[in-house]
C-alpha cells in the first residue's frame, strides 16, 4: 500500500490521513503485543534474579576452625571415662570450652580487641557447636584431655556480616551481635581462622531451632519430599494408566463414562487446598493415619496428580494410530492383547513424560501439605522405608513456607536457597521429560 | 503378624500359583501347549488374579474399617471418661490411641510382657515414666479409665488383626485352590483373565468419582456440624471475621463476606494484570512473531506456569511487597504494609499470564486461516483482521479461558498466604492488607485444631464455599465454550 511512488500519486495509491491512521493503529497494536511478550519474559527474569540473588548466599556458610582442649575436669570429673557420666554433661557444659578455644585462637594470632569480653568472644560461635562437640566426645570418649581441631559454624549474625546482611550500624542496635564481635571476626578472617566455604550441611542437615538459624538445613525436607514422590509414583502411575486405558480404549459411550470424564476434568481444576481438606478429613481424621507423614502427603498428592497423568496418558494413547490396533486385531490378537502388547508400549514415552510433569507439579505443591500437618518442626530424619513413610517429615516447599514464617533474615535467605534447590529438582525433571519426548516420541 | 509379611505371603502364593497353573494347564493338554484354549501364561495369570486380588481387596477394606469398629466398641468407655474429665471425646480417644501405641512399644522393646501390661494400674505404676524411657512423652499422668481403654484398644486390635490374617490368608488359599482346580485344557483362561483385568481398569477409572465424592462428603459432613453450632445466615451475611481463640462459646464472629471481598478483589487485580498481557502475548506470538521468536518466547513464558506457587509467594513476600510499600504505598500515603491486595494481585497476575496466553493461543490457532485471508483480501490491515475477525471468532474460547483463570485465582493459596496478609476487612484501598478464603482455611486448620469447635469447623464451610465457587466457574466456562463455539470445517 505504501509504495515508493505513492507520495506523488493520487487516488488509490495516496496515503491519505485515514490510511496513515490505520497504519499507525497497526503499528501500535503490534507494539502492544510485543510489549506483552516482553513483560512476560521480564517478569520471569525479575523473579529468577530475585530468588537467585537472595538465595545463592545460603549455599555458603562461615566456619571457624578452632583447636579446642577437651578438659577432663569439665567433661569427665571422675576421670573413669564412664559414658553415662559423660552424657550427663549437657551442651551448656561445653560452652566454656568453645570460649576458651576462641580465646586461644586470638592469642595464637596476636589478636587483641578493646572492650571484648570473653563471653562475646565465645558468642561469635554458633550454639550448634556445643552439640557438635558433645556428639564428638560421646562418640570418642578417649579424646577427653586432648586438644582437637574442630570446624564449627559461626553465629548467624557473623555469617550475615560477611554476606552483607548485617552491617556495623545494625550491630550497634542488635542485642545478638556487637561491633567488637565484628572486629574480632574481621581479625580472625585475616588470620585465616575464619572462612566462608560451601555449605553441604544446608542440603543434608535437618531443620534447626530459632536461635541457631545458621545450622538449619534441608535434609529432612528433601527426604520427606522424596518419600512422597515415591508414593505418588507407585500409586498415581498405575492407577492413572489403568483409568486412561479404560476410558480411551474400552469405555462405551454412555452416561457413566461421561460422568467419569466430567469428573476428571473438574478435578484438574479444583483448588489444591481442597485436596488438603480431603486429606485431613479422610486420611487423618477418618482412617487415623499419622499427621505430617509422607504417606498422607503422598496420598493427597496422588489424588491431585491423577487428572494430570490421566489427561497426558489419554493424549499419548490417542496419538497411536488406529492402524496399529487394526493390524494387531487382524492377526488374531484380542482387544486386550492389542492394547497391552502394541498400543501401550508405543504410548509409553508420552505417558512417562506426562508422569514426570505430574510429579514435578506435585513436588512444588504446598497448600494441601500445610493442612495435613507437614508444617510441624521436625528434626529427626524419617526412618528407612517402609516405616519411614509413617514417620513425621517435612517437604521442600513446606520448609520454605516454614522458614518465611519465622521472621529471621538468616532464615529468609535460607528459604530462597531452598527454592533454588526445589527449582533445580524441577529443572532436572522437566529436562528429563523433554529429552524423553525428543528421543523416543514417534510421529506418525 | 505384620501387614508387610501378610502381603509378601499372599504375593508369594500368587507366584507359586502362576507356575503351578502353567504346569497344570500344559499337563492337562498332554504336554502340547497348542491344544490349550489360551496361551499357558493366561492359565498362570488366572491363578495369580484369583489368589491375590480378592485377598488384597479384603485386606484393604479390613484395614480401613478396623479402627472404626474398634472405636465403636470402646466408645461407651470413652464417653464416660469424657464426661468425667470434662474433655471432648475426640481428645480422650487420641489419648487412648497414643497410650495404646506406647504400650505396644513397651511390649516390643521387652520392657513389659503381655501379663504385666494386663496387670498395669494407673495409681500404682508409673506408666508415664516407663513410656518416657522408650521415647514417648505424655502430656499428663495416665488416668485409669484411659489406661483401661488403651488396654481394650490394644487387645481388640490384636484380636482383629489375627482375624484379618486368617481371613485374608483363607481368601488367598481358597482362590488359589479354586483357580488351580479350574485349570484344564478346555478352560477359557484368556477370556476370564481379560474380564478380570477389564474390571480392574474400570475400578481405576472410578477413583476420580470416588475422589469427588470424598471431597464433597468430607466437607458436607463437617459443614453440617458447623451449621449446627453457628447460624448459617451469620456465616453467609456476616461482615465481621473475628474468631475467638479462648475456646468454645458463641464469642466468635465468623462472617464470610470480608474474606470473599478480599478474594474477589485480589482475583480482580490479578485478572486485570493477566488477561491483557496474556491475550496480547498470545495474539503477538500466533499472528505476528516469526517461527524463530515463537520457538523461544513461547516456552519462556510457559516456564512461568511450571514454577511452584510457593516461589511466587516468596517473590511477593521479599521483593514485590517491600517494593510496592516503599515506592507506592508510603509516598502516596496509602498505608505501610508490605502485604497487600496489590502485592498478591500483581504476583498472582504474573502467575496467570502463561495460563491465559497458552489457552488463548490454542483458541486463536483454531480459527481457520481462510477467515483471516478473507479479511486481508478485502483490504483490512492485520490488526483490523485480528480485532474484527479473529478475536470475535475466538471470543467464547477466550471468555472460557478468562473464567478458568478466575477460578485459579480464587483457589490460589500460597501467594495470598505470603503476600496478602491476615487481616479480614472490607476496604477499597488496594495497598491495605486483606485476607482471603484460602488464607483462613490454612490458618484455621493448622496448629491446634479442635474438631468440635466452630472455629475449626468453619474451615470446612469455607472450603465448601470455595469448591462450589470454583466448580461453578469451571462449569460456566465449559458451558460458554460449548454454547457459543462456532463450528469451522
Amino acid at each position: 500500500m505504501t509504495d515508493a511512488s505513492a507520495n506523488t500519486a493520487t487516488g488509490l495509491y495516496a496515503t491519505d490521513a485515514h490510511i496513515r491512521k490505520r497504519n499507525a493503529a497497526e503499528k501500535r497494536f503490534r507494539l502492544y503485543g510485543l510489549a506483552a511478550v516482553c513483560v512476560g519474559i521480564l517478569a520471569l527474569i525479575v523473579l529468577m534474579t530475585s530468588i537467585l540473588g537472595n538465595g545463592v548466599s545460603a549455599f555458603r556458610q562461615t566456619y571457624v576452625t578452632l583447636n579446642i582442649e577437651l578438659l577432663e575436669a569439665k567433661l569427665d570429673k571422675n576421670g573413669n571415662r564412664n559414658i553415662d557420666d559423660i552424657k550427663k554433661v549437657s551442651t551448656f557444659g561445653y560452652a566454656p570450652l568453645i570460649q576458651a578455644g576462641v580465646e586461644a585462637a586470638m592469642a595464637e594470632n596476636g589478636i587483641e580487641i578493646e572492650g571484648l569480653t570473653g563471653k562475646q568472644a565465645g558468642g561469635i560461635i554458633s550454639k550448634e557447636a556445643a552439640a557438635q562437640l558433645r556428639n564428638f566426645v560421646i562418640a570418642n570418649p578417649d579424646a577427653i584431655g586432648t586438644t582437637v581441631e574442630f570446624d564449627v559454624l559461626a553465629n548467624a549474625q557473623i555469617d550475615g556480616y560477611f554476606k552483607g546482611r548485617v552491617d556495623r550500624a545494625d550491630a550497634e542496635l542488635l542485642k545478638t551481635v556487637s561491633p567488637v564481635q565484628l572486629d574480632l571476626s574481621d581479625a580472625l578472617l585475616e588470620a585465616g581462622v575464619l572462612r566462608t566455604k560451601f555449605n553441604t550441611a544446608f542440603i543434608t542437615a535437618p531443620d534447626a531451632s530459632d536461635n541457631r538459624p545458621e545450622a538449619a538445613g534441608l535434609g529432612v525436607a528433601i527426604l520427606g519430599s522424596f518419600y512422597m514422590m515415591i508414593v505418588v509414583l507407585v500409586l498415581a502411575l498405575p492407577i492413572g494408566v489403568a483409568a486412561s486405558i479404560y476410558l480411551e480404549e474400552f469405555a462405551p459411550k454412555n452416561r457413566w463414562t461421561d460422568l467419569i470424564e466430567v469428573n476428571i476434568s473438574n478435578l484438574a481444576a479444583v483448588p489444591s487446598i481442597v485436596f488438603g481438606i480431603l486429606g485431613l478429613a479422610i486420611f487423618i481424621n477418618f482412617a487415623g493415619l499419622p499427621q505430617s507423614a509422607p504417606i498422607v502427603g503422598g496420598l493427597v498428592l496422588t489424588l491431585m496428580t491423577l487428572p494430570t497423568i490421566i489427561i497426558a496418558t489419554r493424549a499419548a494413547l490417542k496419538a497411536v494410530p488406529p492402524s496399529i490396533r487394526d493390524a494387531a486385531l487382524g492377526v488374531g490378537a484380542s482387544k486386550m492383547q492389542a492394547v497391552f502388547h502394541h498400543v501401550l508400549p508405543l504410548a509409553a514415552p508420552g505417558i512417562l513424560t506426562g508422569t514426570i510433569i505430574g510429579l514435578a507439579q506435585a513436588l512444588g505443591e504446598t497448600a494441601p501439605l500445610l493442612l495435613i500437618g507437614m508444617v510441624a518442626f521436625v528434626r529427626e530424619y524419617p526412618a528407612g522405608p517402609p516405616e519411614g513413610f509413617f514417620d513425621p517429615a517435612s517437604a521442600l516447599p513446606v520448609q520454605v513456607y516454614n522458614w518465611t514464617q519465622r521472621a529471621d533474615a538468616a532464615l529468609v535467605e535460607r528459604a530462597s536457597g531452598a527454592i533454588i534447590v526445589l527449582l533445580v529438582f524441577l529443572l532436572i525433571m522437566n529436562v528429563a521429560a523433554i529429552i524423553l519426548r525428543r528421543r523416543f516420541e514417534r510421529r506418525w | 503378624m505384620p501387614i508387610l509379611w501378610l502381603l509378601l505371603i499372599v504375593l508369594a502364593l500368587g507366584a507359586i500359583g502362576y507356575m503351578l497353573g502353567v504346569r497344570r494347564a500344559v499337563a492337562s493338554a498332554g504336554g502340547d501347549a497348542r491344544k490349550l484354549h489360551s496361551l499357558p501364561s493366561y492359565y498362570g495369570s488366572n491363578v495369580v488374579l484369583a489368589t491375590v486380588v480378592p485377598a488384597l481387596m479384603l485386606m484393604a477394606a479390613w484395614l480401613l474399617l478396623q479402627p472404626v469398629v474398634i472405636e465403636a466398641q470402646i466408645s461407651p468407655l470413652i464417653t464416660a471418661e469424657a464426661e468425667a474429665s470434662d474433655r471432648s471425646p475426640d481428645l480422650v480417644l487420641a489419648d487412648v490411641r497414643r497410650l495404646a501405641d506406647g504400650l505396644n512399644d513397651l511390649h516390643d522393646q521387652n520392657v513389659l510382657d503381655d501379663a504385666e501390661i494386663a496387670r498395669l494400674n494407673a495409681g500404682r505404676d508409673d506408666v508415664r515414666g516407663m513410656l518416657g524411657q522408650v521415647g514417648i512423652a505424655l502430656g499428663a499422668d495416665v488416668a485409669q479409665p484411659v489406661l483401661d481403654g488403651a488396654r481394650d484398644y490394644r487387645n481388640l486390635w490384636a484380636r482383629y488383626s489375627l482375624a484379618m490374617t486368617i481371613v485374608v490368608l483363607g481368601a488367598a488359599v481358597l482362590g488359589f485352590i479354586a483357580a488351580i482346580r479350574n485349570t484344564h485344557v478346555e478352560f477359557r483362561a484368556r477370556n476370564v483373565v481379560e474380564r478380570a483385568i477389564k474390571a480392574l481398569l474400570i475400578l481405576a477409572s472410578t477413583i476420580a468419582i470416588l475422589t469427588t465424592v470424598g471431597i464433597v462428603m468430607s466437607m458436607l459432613l463437617e459443614t453440617r456440624n458447623f451449621f449446627g453450632q453457628y447460624n448459617w445466615t451469620d456465616f453467609f451475611f456476616g461482615t465481621t471475621w473475628a474468631p475467638s481463640f479462648s475456646g468454645r462459646g458463641g464469642a466468635s464472629e465468623l462472617g464470610i463476606l470480608p474474606l470473599l471481598w478480599g478474594t474477589l478483589y485480589i482475583s480482580f487485580i490479578a485478572l486485570i494484570v493477566a488477561v491483557p498481557i496474556g491475550l496480547f502475548a498470545a495474539i503477538y506470538l500466533s499472528e505476528y512473531a516469526g517461527p524463530k521468536m515463537r520457538a523461544w518466547a513461547k516456552p519462556a513464558i510457559e516456564v512461568l506456569a511450571g514454577i511452584p506457587t510457593i516461589v511466587y509467594g516468596l517473590f511477593a513476600l521479599i521483593t514485590v511487597g517491600p517494593m510496592l510499600r516503599d515506592y507506592f504505598a508510603q509516598p502516596l500515603g496509602l498505608g505501610d504494609s508490605s502485604a497487600s491486595v496489590m502485592t498478591a494481585g500483581l504476583v498472582m497476575g504474573i502467575m496467570l499470564i502463561p495460563f491465559v496466553s497458552s489457552l488463548s493461543d490454542d483458541i486463536i490457532n483454531a480459527v481457520p486461516q481462510s477467515m483471516r485471508d478473507g479479511s486481508l483480501g478485502l483490504g483490512a490491515t492485520k490488526s483490523e483482521t485480528i480485532k474484527q475477525v479473529v478475536v470475535p471468532a475466538a471470543l467464547p474460547g477466550i471468555v472460557g479461558a478468562v473464567l478458568l483463570a478466575a477460578s485459579r485465582a480464587i483457589g490460589e493459596t500460597m501467594i495470598v498466604v505470603l503476600g496478602a496478609g491476615a487481616a479480614a476487612k472490607i476496604s477499597g484501598n488496594p495497598f491495605e492488607a486483606m485476607t482471603t478464603v484460602t488464607v483462613k482455611i490454612v490458618s484455621q486448620l493448622t496448629g491446634d485444631t479442635d474438631f468440635a469447635s466452630p472455629e475449626t469447623l468453619v474451615a470446612f464451610a469455607l472450603g465448601l464455599t470455595l469448591f462450589v465457587l470454583t466448580l461453578g466457574l469451571n462449569i460456566l466456562a465449559l458451558y460458554v465454550v460449548r454454547k457459543y463455539r462456532e463450528q469451522y470445517e
